[in-house]
């Protein structure tokens, strides 16, 4: 591969570059940007005076002394409680998670190992259902769950955000255990071994890679619901992420918009430490969709 | 695997499809034909010696007893689903009687939600899907050119845009782009009109929604090229570079071809995805000048009067869209199970 990059006449090998370098601006610049700007007051970071106040901080350094403050973050974390969000939102993730994972792989490997007919039904309904954009669910939700008293709490959430994961769960475990070979599990049954235990002793073992990317995409999926958890969520249960846009509805009216920035800051930082550490596992993830249709 | 262990296996994952999945598509079905009951009225005489008057009040008892016994309300048919906030027959056949030319029929019809939401939802669509999809070939055949030992910096911030939650993408975006931001401003001193403003003009609101769409989903079009890329023969390529095809010709002739299948992937997943466009159009505060059928269900089901049957009736023909949509990717796996079979 190297050696074609080096064929490359220099005048195109620049130009390419040069893309690439304008789409990671694109692409980073607005984070760069906004956590920047974050330290700043209201009037640098949505300066009407001058845009360049927003870099060097004038008014900021006019309040505060410094061209940087805590202030939003202090506002957010301290006088609003975002806190309690945070823990919230991590409490649905690791539940959510974990639960689907633990049903989705018991699914995905039974329609893998299984060669009837209506495996393949099942996961055509799968994949119908995992079409379905879940804010459409949502409507069917909220009469029963008001009529049972189930409204706003976490587990119910929790449990939705697991129903609503399982198509693609099963999608990626069912493709991911169908490459593992069926002899291995089937020299255990010959060995004496039910299919659990077959599964326990010699799948469990060599699952866990695929396991893992599937975890990652259900952590993203529960983590960047915005339509489930506002609708479901009372308001002392709320995520980040409903609690932001609660912000925005108070603070535009208050001018306290640099808490609502510094939210979005801080409710940014876990996916920036997810992809920097599982890169690989996030694009094997997304390819092997693509390649298996 | 005999039936008995598949569905001990398959039961739980299965269950919980069932109850959250299935189910609530039912339900939502049946509210969307069901509207809560009128108050009761109770006319009553009032007799004075010297004349009768009759008046009118809600009957709270009788009411409250009506509606608890049929919690989900009256049923109405189709009525939701012709009223004037969703598909506005009568409003529409109105505007096609009294309209004399298109383009006043057309503008009557932007007055309705339904069809305010469908066109902004399918201008949304029919842009943002081509652009991902030419910019995330470009980005991978430019990534794929240049050093290897940069590809994995590019990659991690090109996953970015693509891993961020979709609310707080939109709005690191729109305060960038509000008039007090520093695109905002750009775009003010470009424009010499220091007056310009995102929440002012329909058509910037429009362009940046766009341009969130294209930002948000050009990073997954560009991962999958770029692993098809590597697995792009090499043979056929030097054989192409022998028989004296041009740079541009090996890529349109072999390198193109060779990803077909997963432009046709990236462009079913992407109708499906724009489809649904709804965070943005929260985080853009765009509800003035667009809004999506998603938008219209989180409208009626927030706030202090939630309208179930209306968000209900909604879901249903987002449903329907959905399932339009979906028809040529079941097509497809059907295809490829017959295939393997």
């Amino acid at each position: 591969m190297a050696s074609r990059a080096q064929n490359l006449p220099i005048g195109l090998r620049i130009a390419l570059t040069s893309f690439v370098v304008i789409w990671l601006i694109m692409a980073a610049f607005p984070f760069v940007w906004t956590l920047w700007g974050s330290f700043k007051v209201e009037l640098d970071f949505f300066s009407i005076a001058d845009w360049t106040n927003a870099i060097t901080g004038y008014r900021t350094e006019q309040t505060y002394g410094s061209p940087f403050t805590g202030a939003g973050y202090h506002g957010a974390w301290v006088e609003e409680g975002f806190l309690r969000n945070v823990i919230n939102t991590f409490i649905v993730c690791f539940f959510v998670v974990l639960t689907s994972l633990t049903i989705g792989t018991l699914g995905g490997y039974a329609l893998s190992r299984s060669g009837y007919r209506y495996t393949f039904w099942l996961l055509i309904t799968a994949l119908i259902f995992r079409a379905m954009p879940p804010i459409t669910l949502v409507a069917g939700y909220m009469l029963p769950f008001f009529e049972w008293n189930v409204w706003g709490i976490l587990p119910t959430t929790i449990i939705v955000l697991v129903a609503i994961n399982q198509p693609f769960t099963l999608w990626m475990l069912h493709s991911f255990f169908q490459s593992i070979p069926k002899e291995l599990d089937e020299s255990a049954k010959v060995d004496g071994c039910t299919q659990f235990q077959a599964f326990r002793h010699v799948i469990i073992p060599v699952m866990w890679p695929g396991v893992i990317t599937t975890g990652l995409f259900s952590f993203l999926l529960a983590y960047n619901d915005f339509a489930v958890t506002a609708m479901l969520l009372s308001e002392d249960n709320r995520t980040m992420v409903p609690q932001v846009a609660a912000f925005l509805g108070t603070t535009y009216t208050e001018g306290n918009i640099m808490f609502a920035v510094a939210a979005v800051v801080s409710a940014t930082v876990p996916l920036f430490i997810l992809v920097m550490f599982f890169q690989r596992q996030i694009v094997s993830g997304l390819t092997a969709g693509a390649v298996k249709g | 695997m005999k039936h008995r262990t598949f569905f001990w296996f398959f039961m739980p994952t299965g269950l919980a499809m069932l109850l959250f999945i299935a189910l609530p598509i039912l339900s939502v079905v049946v509210q969307s034909m069901h509207t809560p009951h009128e108050a009761v009225l109770l006319t009553v005489e009032n007799c004075t010696p010297f004349k009768c008057t009759e008046e009118t009040t809600i009957d709270q008892d009788a009411t409250a007893a009506i509606r608890s016994a049929e919690p989900l309300g009256r049923f109405v048919g189709l009525d939701i689903y012709l009223d004037r906030a969703h598909l506005a027959v009568g409003e529409v056949g109105g505007a096609w009687a009294s309209s004399a030319s298109w383009g006043e029929f057309f503008s009557s019809l932007s007055n309705l939600p339904f069809y305010r939401a469908m066109s902004f939802t399918l201008v949304f669509i029919f842009a943002v899907t081509p652009m991902v999809i030419i910019l995330g070939l470009l980005i991978a055949l430019s990534v794929n050119s240049i050093y290897a030992r940069l590809r994995g910096i590019v990659i991690f911030f090109s996953l970015l845009p693509f891993v961020i939650t979709p609310l707080i993408g939109a709005l690191v975006l729109y305060w960038m782009i509000d008039s007090r931001g520093i695109l905002g401003n750009l775009l003010q001193w470009m424009a010499g009109d220091p007056s310009l403003s995102l929440k002012a003009s329909t058509g910037l609101m429009w362009v940046s929604l766009i341009i969130y769409g294209i930002w948000h989903a050009a990073p997954f079009a560009f991962v999958i090229f770029y692993a098809g890329l590597q697995t792009l023969p090499q043979d056929q390529m030097e054989a192409a570079q022998i028989d004296g095809a041009s740079r541009f010709q090996r890529v349109r002739y072999v390198i193109l071809p060779h990803l077909m299948p997963l432009v046709t992937f990236v462009t079913l997943i992407q109708l499906m995805d724009n489809f649904r466009v709804f965070e943005p159009v929260i985080g853009f505060n765009a509800e003035a000048h667009a809004t999506s059928l998603s938008w219209a269900i989180f409208n009626d089901l927030g706030g202090e009067t939630r309208q179930f049957s209306s968000a209900a009736a909604t879901s249903v023909i987002t449903i329907i869209g959905v399932a339009i949509l979906l028809t040529p990717v079941l097509i497809r796996t059907w295809r490829d199970f017959k295939g393997k079979v």
